[in-house]
């Protein structure tokens, strides 16, 4: 009997002979941002002509009503054209979808709202005329802190509980049980970009905004509403974002907003483009939680139970903060299979800025909770680290707390078994144990973390997408598709997409910039799925139109595409077409908090080394080795460089990057002290790993995603907490064994210092 | 007339207001390249490359990058400046660029630009060795002698940097024909006497130290700037326009460099990495320093005659320059005056320099001290500002402390001197007991406060603590 080999996987998911999807290839827009020459939306600045710029009024205070606004201070300045107020919205006054966020506000939410805006001929004018303005205000209580914030039982939206089974039973049976707190903040996107909107009405009145947006439709609606016309009025284009990583999904709008009302008003181009210390005080961040938390563990560690109250500090209105916490809480399981499990989530209201989307949302806040509590139990337990969280390990034909089965578990398996191996783990242990006997005043740690990401949006409806693919007649290709590109490389897929599905080389090929009057109703491109979506719909309408070229082709012979198209125009045959692309298989229900939100689950497994100065607390990354699973990658240059850059950027948020208001009862209260790249840390060249080893893990095609693979853009950022962890077996060497370290987040040097001054204290004790 | 050489191409500066900065007179000029990322000379988005002196005081030209957004556009009235535009086209794609681009150096390539140019200036740096010939080799530098300090001011958030080191390390050196190369060759463009006036403000570069003296004397609120790392911040962000600012960077006068058996005598107007590169090793604490010092973007431009003017309480020289017992010396129109630093400050931002007096030289007296030190607690290694810092000149004979000098940053209103610890260190044998007892003196040193880079706790922790790494470092 001879077996006969089946092509792998779904149409979908199947690759041709020779295909340009998994070619490495560098950023699409490489060579235009290495010569300066790649355009951002505040470079169209200077090629447009007339053009008015915004700078805002900032209220300095974090709540208070706003009893008196008189701008006619600001028309004295030379060059003040406008002063943008609530009353010159001719439609809703809201920047949001959850209309929550008055444009022009009444009453100051956070330090820093801008309470109007005022245009003029320059920069420098429009800022005189912004200190020119006079505003009064009648302070009032703020809360400040997420503490606060339960203290004063300040909640907003939905309170959702995710459970499974029995969790006071689960508890019962425990051999052991914990009780925690873990606390943690919140992450400044800082993408290098400040958000910038350019508004222009054409004679009809037709609104076009160029906008850093991850979101055009949004972003359109958002303008729309503001201005009191239909959709179609609006049009959102977005050449490329110089980064976004979430914080430019929700935020733009009312920027963009700001930009179109000031156009539509003097029927001049208006520019509102945000300084860094502007941007940081005034849009929204990565959401920091407060998780009170209670763990049951069975004689062999395995979890029987979990227990845990999950608090998001929202800010002063909703945004995403109701979605960022349904992922987060459905992360809060990451790798591992708790069989009894209620977790309850709410989201404190503060007067801080509207905490939003940022790469990963909620599930990197669900992970660092688990992660944290089998860092926490592991010394008390008695178990090593990695072989607790080995044990735990979700296996074949068990499902998440929210119901979905966890399809392919041998593939989290494979990739730890891989990074254990290829980072020598196991030697690397004894040798750092050896090594931190040896020193007094340094020690090494090293830990090894799995990562497991639901793709997909949790709401049903956003896992769409459309494209349009236009063949010329001279048979070069345009693609356009609803994803924007914030440096990613989605432009770069797309493009090897369309090439691999026309089978034609990657030149004949062109990528349009985004724009809501191509591609319509648009989700947000986010929740790494982007690629996904996206190319499915360009696939679709490369296979529409190559299914019309067929009947062309069989009438030649054997032509060259150029021919093939030539000859099909001249049958009448149409040669371009809109493609779509939907995400079979998904339910969620929001009240019950189940369902099967996500396509698949995205995989990875990290090792990193780390050495910490018993002085100071500061500290190096000696090594990370990670293996990560892509799919079949569709760019594995691209895959690479979201693996390493999101992994750095996830260290950053949990070691360096830390945010602090002034949470004093002074008259700075609720004022981001941290608003400047002085004062706020990302990581830099000393923060990159001594050494790091990335490799994608082997056989992991993806059956019904386009050609084999996996999303990327988030699931990397939380192999990162495998470098917390390492910290924590750090700090652990300097106390005695046993000794639990608990580690604030960000793990700053200092940070790092009061924990290993505990462990230390510990070992005296003891 | 007044102009800038952008790119070969000489771009008018007239009508330009005197606190535009070089990003924006560039941009408005369509050289879109260079990016704000942050308007204070944090994240390198916006370098560029000016054709400078070279650091090391030798004849030649040198491509140094700086942050554009912090320089004054008149700044650079008769000067030759490069952007990554200038560099490369598509199609010609310079090294730096082929490489970048090649290796995934840029993402979503904002930063991108910035990176081209420290890149640039590194990969034209004329000292620039082989591991091989001499170069050193450590996880910062590359076979090809590429030291990546080059490019720690520059941020990117997207490439955690790998791919773009690798760039950096794969790079050969110019060719022959290379005509950026070769304008190294030939002198640097000479400092121009500029006076750009605008309807707030005044810039001007004396020609002479006598001229910017006169004028210093006849105003008094008259802002001295040589970097304007410093000044250019508070521009950008603060929304400062100055009445009259002095540029002294370029007086021969600020610029001198001496080393005798007695002295080190450093011009105030010398950038950071012209001091290091001079001193090549001579005052190891001041090298210390320099290397923890802001970025090479920064030490590109800032001096220590700023440092000192400013009179910051978490500037990076300040500890190490008290600790070495530097003097300062203060040029007025009536003559000059020689300080001992110590003399120096008298409160936050607030020194006993008068305002018609010009910083002109730091003074380090020789022999230093055996056992010197410089210790910066930071919560990020490049680029960074002081939580604490302390600097150390230690004289050890036969084991016993016979002078200690410590200069502490951070933890008061202006730099001070660790008058106890010196005190309780003096005189004592070198051994574990003393240096506990000294830590303890050193941990209540100041009034250090809590702000958002570290508590007050933590910053009195450290001073205990460094003295305590000290020892730990200096006996093996």
């Amino acid at each position: 009997m001879t077996t006969i080999a089946r092509p792998v996987g779904t149409p979908l998911s199947r690759r041709p002979d020779d295909p340009v999807v998994g070619t490495p290839l560098p950023h699409e827009s490489a060579v235009l941002h290495v010569t300066g020459q790649a355009l951002y939306t505040d470079d169209l600045v200077g090629r447009t002509s007339n053009v008015l710029h915004a700078h805002p009024v900032q209220a300095p205070h974090a709540h208070a009503t706003i009893t008196g606004l008189d701008v006619a201070a600001a028309y004295d300045v030379p060059g003040v054209v406008r002063v943008l107020t609530d009353a010159d919205v001719p439609g809703t006054n809201d920047a949001g979808v959850k209309h929550d966020e008055p444009l022009f506000p009444t009453e100051v939410m956070y330090h820093g709202h801008a309470i109007c805006w005022v245009l003029g001929e320059s920069l420098e004018a429009a800022r005189q005329g912004a200190a020119a303005v006079r505003a009064t205000y009648a302070e009032l209580p703020a809360l400040l802190t997420v503490e606060e914030a339960i203290a004063a039982a300040s909640f907003q939206g939905a309170r959702p509980t995710l459970a499974r089974g029995d969790s006071a039973a689960g508890m019962g049976r425990a051999a052991r049980v914990f009780e925690g707190v873990t606390s943690f903040a919140g992450q400044e996107h800082f993408y290098l970009e400040t958000h910038c909107s350019l508004a222009l009405v054409d004679e009809n009145g037709q609104v076009f905004v160029q906008s850093s947006t991850q979101h055009p439709t949004e972003t359109q609606e958002i303008v729309a509403h503001v201005l009191s016309v239909p959709s179609h009025a609006v049009t959102v284009q977005c050449l490329r974002m110089g980064g976004g990583f979430g914080g430019k999904e929700m935020q733009p709008h009312g920027l963009a907003a700001v930009a179109a009302l000031g156009a539509t008003l003097t029927g001049r181009p208006v520019r509102v483009r945000l300084t860094r210390a502007q941007d940081m005080t005034m849009t929204g961040k990565r959401h920091g939680f407060h998780a009170a938390w209670t763990a049951g563990f069975d004689a062999d560690g395995l979890f029987t139970a979990l227990e845990a109250t999950l608090t998001s500090d929202g800010g002063w209105s909703l945004d995403l903060s109701e979605p960022v916490l349904s992922r987060a809480m459905c992360h809060v399981d990451n790798a591992y299979w708790i069989p009894d499990i209620t977790v309850h989530g709410r989201i404190a209201r503060t007067h801080k800025t509207s905490q939003t989307a940022f790469r990963g949302f909620g599930g990197p806040q669900g992970m660092l909770v688990i992660e944290d509590i089998i860092g926490r139990c592991a010394p008390a337990l008695g178990i090593d680290p990695a072989e607790l969280r080995r044990r735990n390990f979700y296996a074949e034909g068990q499902a998440t707390p929210y119901g979905q089965p966890v399809r392919h578990p041998g593939r989290l398996l494979a990739a730890w078994e891989q990074v254990a191996g290829t980072s020598s783990l196991a030697a690397r242990r004894a040798e750092i144990d050896r090594w931190n006997g040896r020193e007094r005043h340094r020690k090494r740690g090293i830990a090894i973390t799995p990562v497991k990401f639901g793709i997909s949006f949790n709401l049903t409806a956003f896992n769409q997408a459309g494209a349009l693919v236009h063949v010329y007649k001279d048979g070069s290709v345009l693609v356009t598709h609803g994803g924007t590109e914030m440096g990613q490389g989605l432009h770069t897929k797309m493009l090897q997409v369309a090439a691999t599905a026309l089978r034609v080389p990657l030149e004949r090929v062109r990528l349009a910039p985004t724009r809501t009057d191509k591609v319509p109703n648009t989700s947000a491109t986010a929740a790494s799925a982007s690629a996904d979506l996206n190319g499915g719909a360009v696939k679709d309408a490369c296979e529409q139109i190559l299914g019309r070229l067929e009947p062309i082709r069989d009438q030649l012979r054997d032509p060259s595409w150029e021919e093939l198209v030539a000859a099909a125009y001249r049958e009448r045959v149409q040669l371009w077409a809109a493609g779509f692309y939907k995400t079979e298989g998904l339910s969620w229900d929001a009240a019950a908090m189940s369902g099967h939100p996500f396509k698949y689950f995205a995989y990875g497994a990290a090792v990193s080394e780390v050495e910490v100065d018993g002085f100071t607390g500061a500290y190096t990354t000696r090594r990370v080795d990670i293996v990560h699973d892509v799919g079949d990658s569709l760019s594995p240059l691209v895959d690479l460089g979201q693996i390493e850059g999101g992994f750095v950027q996830g260290a950053g948020w949990l070691t360096l990057e830390d945010l602090r208001w002034d949470v004093s009862d002074g008259p700075g209260r609720g004022r981001l002290t941290t608003q400047a790249a002085s004062t706020y840390k990302l990581p830099s060249f000393s923060e990159l790993p001594e050494q790091f080893h990335v490799a994608l893990l082997d056989e992991a095609h993806e059956d019904g995603v386009v050609y084999g693979s996996k999303a990327v853009g988030e699931p990397p950022l939380m192999l990162a907490l495998s470098v917390r962890e390492a910290l924590r077996d750090a700090c652990a060497a300097f106390g005695p064994a046993g000794h639990s370290v608990e580690l604030a987040s960000p793990a700053t040097p200092e940070a790092v210092y009061w924990a290993l001054c505990a462990a230390r204290a510990a070992g005296r004790a003891s | 007339m007044a102009e800038i050489v952008v790119n070969g191409r000489p771009r008018d500066l007239t009508g330009v207001p005197p606190h535009t900065n070089v990003l924006d007179f560039l941009r408005a000029a369509g050289l879109t390249g260079a990016k704000e990322g942050c308007a204070e000379g944090e994240c390198g988005a916006c370098a560029v490359m000016v054709a400078r002196p070279a650091a090391d005081g030798s004849e030649a030209a040198e491509w140094t990058a700086i942050n554009s957004c912090l320089v004054p556009a008149a700044a650079l009235d008769g000067q030759e400046v490069v952007t990554a535009e200038g560099l490369g086209a598509p199609g010609a794609l310079h090294p730096v660029q082929q490489e970048l681009a090649a290796r995934g150096g840029s993402q979503c390539g904002y930063c991108t630009p910035g990176f081209v140019c420290s890149m640039g200036a590194e990969y034209y740096r004329a000292d620039r060795a082989p591991a091989g010939d001499g170069g050193p080799r450590d996880q910062y530098h590359g076979a090809n002698g590429f030291d990546l300090h080059a490019i720690s001011g520059n941020l990117c958030r997207c490439t955690g940097y790998r791919p773009i080191k690798d760039a950096a390390f794969a790079l050969g050196f110019p060719p022959a024909d290379d005509v950026i190369g070769l304008r190294r060759t030939a002198a640097a463009p000479a400092a121009m006497a500029t006076e750009l006036r605008g309807d707030e403000a005044t810039y001007v570069r004396p020609a002479s130290l006598a001229e910017a003296l006169y004028l210093l004397g006849e105003d008094a609120g008259a802002v001295v700037v040589a970097g304007s790392t410093d000044w250019g911040v508070d521009v950008n962000l603060r929304g400062r326009r100055g009445g009259l600012v002095i540029a002294v960077d370029r007086l021969p006068e600020l610029r001198g460099f001496s080393v005798t058996d007695a002295e080190v005598r450093m011009g105030a107007a010398l950038t950071l990495t012209e001091i290091d590169r001079r001193l090549a090793g001579r005052l190891p604490l001041v090298s210390a320093l320099i290397a923890q010092f802001g970025s090479r973007l920064i030490r590109n431009s800032a001096t220590l005659g700023g440092n000192l003017g400013t009179g910051s309480p978490i500037g990076d020289a300040p500890p190490g320059l008290l600790a070495l017992e530097a003097s300062v010396v203060l040029a007025s129109a009536e003559g000059s005056r020689t300080l001992p630093l110590a003399d120096y400050f008298t409160g936050y931002r607030e020194s006993t320099r008068r305002p018609d007096e010009l910083i002109t030289e730091v003074v380090v007296p020789r022999p230093v001290s055996g056992l010197t030190a410089f210790h910066k607690i930071a919560k990020r290694p490049f680029d960074d500002i002081s939580s604490v810092a302390v600097g150390y000149a230690l004289d050890l004979v036969d084991g016993v402390v016979r002078r200690a000098r410590i200069g502490l940053g951070g933890v008061a209103a202006m730099p001070i001197r660790a008058l106890a610890t010196e005190a309780a260190l003096e005189g004592r044998p070198w051994t574990a007991e003393t240096v506990d007892a000294a830590s303890a003196v050193l941990a209540a040193e100041g009034t250090p406060i809590s702000d958002q880079r570290a508590s007050a706790a933590y910053r009195s922790a450290m001073l205990g603590q460094s003295i305590r790494k000290l020892f730990a470092e200096a006996t093996p």
